[in-house]
């Protein structure tokens, strides 16, 4: 069984959640003061997600980068694995948001797409 | 002279909001003049998500959130100049501008919204002893440079102050390879939100510590190390306690301040608290025909609530162009006071004739609040009395007033708002 | 030194008009607080009258309190001098390397002298000087000492007459420009041995200036500000001037003053070092003096050289164009010539490009930052360059060909930025 604490962020209180669980399974879960810091807490030891943003170099367009990100949440532990598959995209303008830089990322099912037009030179 | 009925300063999030209700609201003749390259603003560089949950129900980024207002500045044909700085706005509403192309040229305004939002502090206003060499910026300029112009400040940062930027920049520079080691904070709280401490500092280990400021910065060329200590209850460094980090960068988040060079030369009376105009309830300043909106007008927490108060701003200026003139002159005043606890409001003031039936004051508390209330008096008497589980100064707290319960007291004076115990 | 003091105040309008330096004699009142140290103020005004300064005037406290309403409100008296100035200390310089510059002095920047040596010439019987540095030698038939802070270190190389000089630390602040108008006069605190202690002045960009303090250090290179200082300063400032709005402070910033031991200018030739000037012990007044003192080892130099006067030389020089200054049709007309000066860089000083880009090519012209702000202001103002450092090194880059990665702050090392991200090169 593992056992961790973690600072909820739902709001400004930032409740200190100790959870108590075994890979899917949660023993015990304390510290909260609403249900949202319980829905928060299942999630983020079992399935913990983030989206993330950068930038990817542009060729051939008005500037020479422009801001991406994952078009919705990879697990947290793929974010450095994501971060270096965004560092080597050479994108073409011109570009336009919602535009997919990378398909499926790292294996997650999620695409990186622009955020930010970017025309071309 | 050219004329314009309105004329927006700041193509930010605030001035595009403004203009694009302005023009819903029946006004044809605007003009936006921003000074940088593109509209967007600020949230160009801000390439991070969590923006809009409010406003369009779902997060998204602010290059993105700025899109959704720039494109509708596209579609309803909205006219707008780049690259243009203006230079003054004089108390008769005649606005000076200038870029490479028109030169230096003036424009009569029926009304002028003020959206130039805010700067950020810098390490010369806080008096950080050490030497002055290159490696310190402010955490914004390290995110135009790192976001928008694709260079790297530095691989060994220190952060000074938890403001929202700072944390973000914590994130954003440990993606692109740095080592951020220590985020200090002056304040025994973060000004930052909760979220960003967690997804930005707890997430990649980087230590957080309350009640620290920088003492020391070496380095005679590039910086190449930062002495931190902790801050006793009058601000001052503690002896004993100071720890030092080798870095190659320092970046500050330690405040927003509006930037009102041009509010205060046209002659706008000036809140010293909010470093904003003094508005009344249709976010006009002390000089009519002049409406003020976004962080130029006071610094905000989530872009959602700038969009939502310069649509304010805009519909007001409309009313205002298509009134002709000021719209119920020498109507009563209220005057709106935060005590205890509670640092401004904005408004300042009301007219009870010109409110829309409800009305959101905004406010700032000025320490960190557990199970308090936030209590509202008509003169002497409470009428509201909300319990909030947490307030802090880090996040814009609000309260709805009524207007037919404003009416209801023709001799209503002050409405105070004050943060109780109980 | 009182002696180059009056002369080189004496001087300086017309240097300043004629190489278009910025220059106000906004006068200078040094307060007195105490009834009893009212003598010391009465020397200090018979002295100032031996060496020959004009107008000197003792003000009781009504009249002071009516020349500057926020003196502090022990002040006693004041003696007033009225011929004193303000100035800005780098365009001073930079007007006067300029100058030089296109009167045809090379300058070799980045030069360090390792070591300096001297022999006989074969031909003439002279000494010729070998200069080495890390940049090669050169040879010259006179070395002068101006080395500041280091003019020992030079001095100790080729005289058996040591000197030494103690790197003498000022803190300063400066203040925003909304606060400019605190007072009008340069006002000094009555001196004591430690210097003319700390002042409060408008600079003549209409920014109040706060300092010096004055703590003897050893470290040649020791221009940090300390906790200390900042707060010695601003205890002091407000003894002679009140209501100090020190919440405007926009930058601290420190200096070093060349303390020579005897306090006094050594100025002329090494006696066991033939051909060897020094000027050494410059401290303050040293800004003040140094035009009479160009003018004192200007003329010793042709003496000993039997030099004659230069028939093409250049008096005068054009300083960087303030487009604020012209009316709005100049303005407009200058901005229809050459679009970069209707594009403004610093927000807070009102630079345009035009100004940035002359800053660059002019003689000597900018290389860095720190550079551009000394020449034009971009990057002095409220925001401390937070805004216009991007957009200025974009200008650097473009108009010199320097990548990023090679624009600096202020020379050396002190680089900006270090690499591109996503691996690329810069």
């Amino acid at each position: 069984m593992e056992k961790r604490t973690l600072t909820c962020i739902g709001c400004p209180m930032g409740c200190q959640i100790t959870v108590e669980f075994e890979g899917e399974e949660i023993f015990s879960l304390t510290g909260n003061t609403c249900a949202i810091g319980d829905k928060y807490a299942r999630q983020e030891v079992t399935h913990p997600e983030r989206v993330v943003t950068s930038t990817v170099v542009v060729e051939g367009g008005a500037k020479d980068r422009t801001s991406v990100k994952t078009k919705g949440n990879i697990p947290k532990d793929k974010i450095f694995e994501c971060m270096e598959a965004i560092n080597e995209v050479r994108a073409q303008a011109p570009l336009k948001i919602g535009d997919v830089v990378i398909k499926d990322v790292c294996g997650t099912g999620v695409d990186v797409v622009v955020t930010k037009n970017c025309d071309a030179a | 002279m050219t004329s314009y009925d309105i004329v927006i300063v700041g193509g930010g999030p605030a001035g595009l909001a403004a203009a694009v209700s302005a023009k819903n609201s029946g006004i044809d003749s605007i003009l936006i003049i921003e000074r940088d390259k593109e509209l967007g603003g600020i949230l160009n560089q801000c390439i991070h998500n969590g923006f809009g949950l409010h406003t369009f129900k779902e997060e998204l980024t602010g290059p993105e959130y700025a899109y959704r207002f720039i494109e509708q500045v596209y579609d309803l044909g909205i006219e707008y100049k780049l690259d243009t700085m203006v230079m003054d706005i004089s108390h008769d509403k005649v606005v000076t501008a200038m870029n490479r192309e028109d030169g230096m040229f003036q424009i009569q305004a029926g009304a002028v919204i003020l959206a130039m939002g805010c700067r950020e502090r810098p390490r010369g206003a806080l008096n950080i002893p050490g030497y002055r060499p290159a490696g310190i910026y402010s955490a914004g300029t390290a995110q135009r440079l790192v976001n928008m112009e694709g260079f790297m400040p530095g691989r060994e940062v220190v952060i000074l102050g938890s403001g929202d930027i700072g944390l973000i920049m914590a994130r954003r520079m440990t993606f692109e390879g740095a080592i951020v080691k220590v985020v200090a904070e002056i304040m025994p709280y973060s000004g930052g939100l909760k979220r960003n401490i967690v997804q930005c500092l707890d997430d990649y280990g980087i230590p957080l510590k309350l009640s620290h400021t920088v003492i020391d910065i070496e380095g005679k060329e590039r910086v190449s190390a930062v002495t931190i200590a902790e801050v006793g209850p009058d601000m001052k460094p503690i002896p004993g306690t100071e720890e030092r980090y080798t870095c190659d960068t320092l970046l500050l988040s330690t405040g927003l301040i509006p930037e009102n060079e041009l509010s205060r030369s046209a002659g706008v009376e000036i809140n010293p608290i909010t470093s904003g105009p003094v508005v009344n309830e249709i976010l006009e300043t002390s000089i009519p025909g002049v409406f003020a909106c976004g962080n130029v007008l006071h610094v905000h927490d989530l872009v959602d609530y700038v969009s939502e108060e310069a649509t304010r701003a805009g519909a007001n200026a409309a009313k205002y162009v298509m009134a002709g003139c000021a719209e119920a002159e020498g109507g009563k005043t209220i005057q709106l006071k935060a005590v205890g606890g509670a640092r401004y409001t904005v408004p300042s003031t009301i007219n009870p004739d010109r409110m829309d039936d409800l009305l959101t004051v905004r406010f700032r508390v000025g320490a960190v609040f557990q199970e308090s209330y936030v209590s509202v008096y008509f003169d002497d008497e409470r009428v509201m009395h909300m319990k909030k589980k947490i307030m802090a100064p880090g996040e814009m707290e609000q309260v709805i007033l009524q207007k037919k319960q404003i009416l209801a007291r023709p001799d209503l004076k002050t409405i105070t708002i004050t943060i109780e115990a109980e | 030194m009182a002696k180059f003091n009056v002369r080189g105040n004496e001087m300086m309008g017309d240097l300043a008009k004629d190489l278009d330096i910025p220059f106000e004699r906004n006068g200078a009142l040094v307060v007195c607080i105490h009834e009893e140290a009212k003598d010391g103020l009465q020397d200090l005004y018979n002295r100032g009258i031996a060496n020959g300064v004009k107008e000197l005037k003792i003000l009781n406290r009504e009249e002071c309190l009516e020349l500057e309403p926020n003196l502090s409100d022990n002040v006693v008296a004041a003696l007033y001098a009225p011929t004193s100035g303000i100035i800005c200390p780098f365009i001073l310089n930079i007007a006067m390397a300029e100058n030089a510059a296109v009167n045809g002095v090379d300058f070799f920047f980045n030069t360090e002298v390792e070591d300096l040596n001297s022999e006989i010439c074969k031909k003439c019987g002279e000494p010729i000087w070998k200069i080495r540095t890390n940049n090669g030698e050169y040879k010259a038939r006179y070395v002068i000492n101006a080395a500041g802070v280091y003019a020992d270190k030079f001095h100790n190389m080729v005289s058996e007459k040591k000197i030494h000089i103690t790197p003498r630390r000022g803190d300063y602040c400066l203040l925003d420009k909304t606060v400019g108008n605190h007072v009008h006069a340069t006002i000094f605190p009555q001196p004591t041995n430690l210097g003319k202690g700390v002042l409060v002045s408008p600079t003549i960009h209409g920014n109040l200036i706060v300092g010096p303090t004055a703590v003897d250090i050893e470290n040649k290179e020791g221009n940090n500000t300390t906790a200390a200082g900042i707060d010695d300063l601003i205890a002091k400032a407000n003894d002679h001037v009140k209501n100090l709005p020190m919440r405007q402070v926009i930058t601290s910033f420190a200096g070093l003053r060349a303390h020579e031991d005897h306090h006094e200018f050594i100025i002329g030739e090494v006696e066991d070092a033939p051909h060897f000037i020094d000027c050494a012990g410059i401290e303050s007044p040293g800004l003040t003096s140094s035009p009479a003192i160009g003018e004192y080892v200007g003329a010793m130099m042709k003496e000993k050289m039997g030099l004659t006067d230069k028939e093409n030389w250049v008096g005068t020089r054009k300083g960087i164009l303030h487009p604020g200054d012209l009316s709005l049709e100049e303005r407009n007309e200058l901005i229809k010539k050459n679009p970069a000066y209707g594009r403004i860089i610093c927000r807070c000083e009102s630079v345009t490009e035009g100004e940035i880009i002359d800053a660059i090519h002019r003689p000597l012209g900018a290389r860095s930052l720190d550079g551009v702000k000394r020449r034009t202001r971009a990057g002095m103002g409220r925001c401390q360059a937070g805004f216009c450092s991007p957009r200025t090194m974009e200008i650097i880059n473009r108009e010199l060909g320097l990548p990023y990665t090679e624009i600096t702050k202020n020379g050396g090392d002190s680089k900006l930025v270090i690499e591109r991200t996503k691996g690329v090169e810069a």
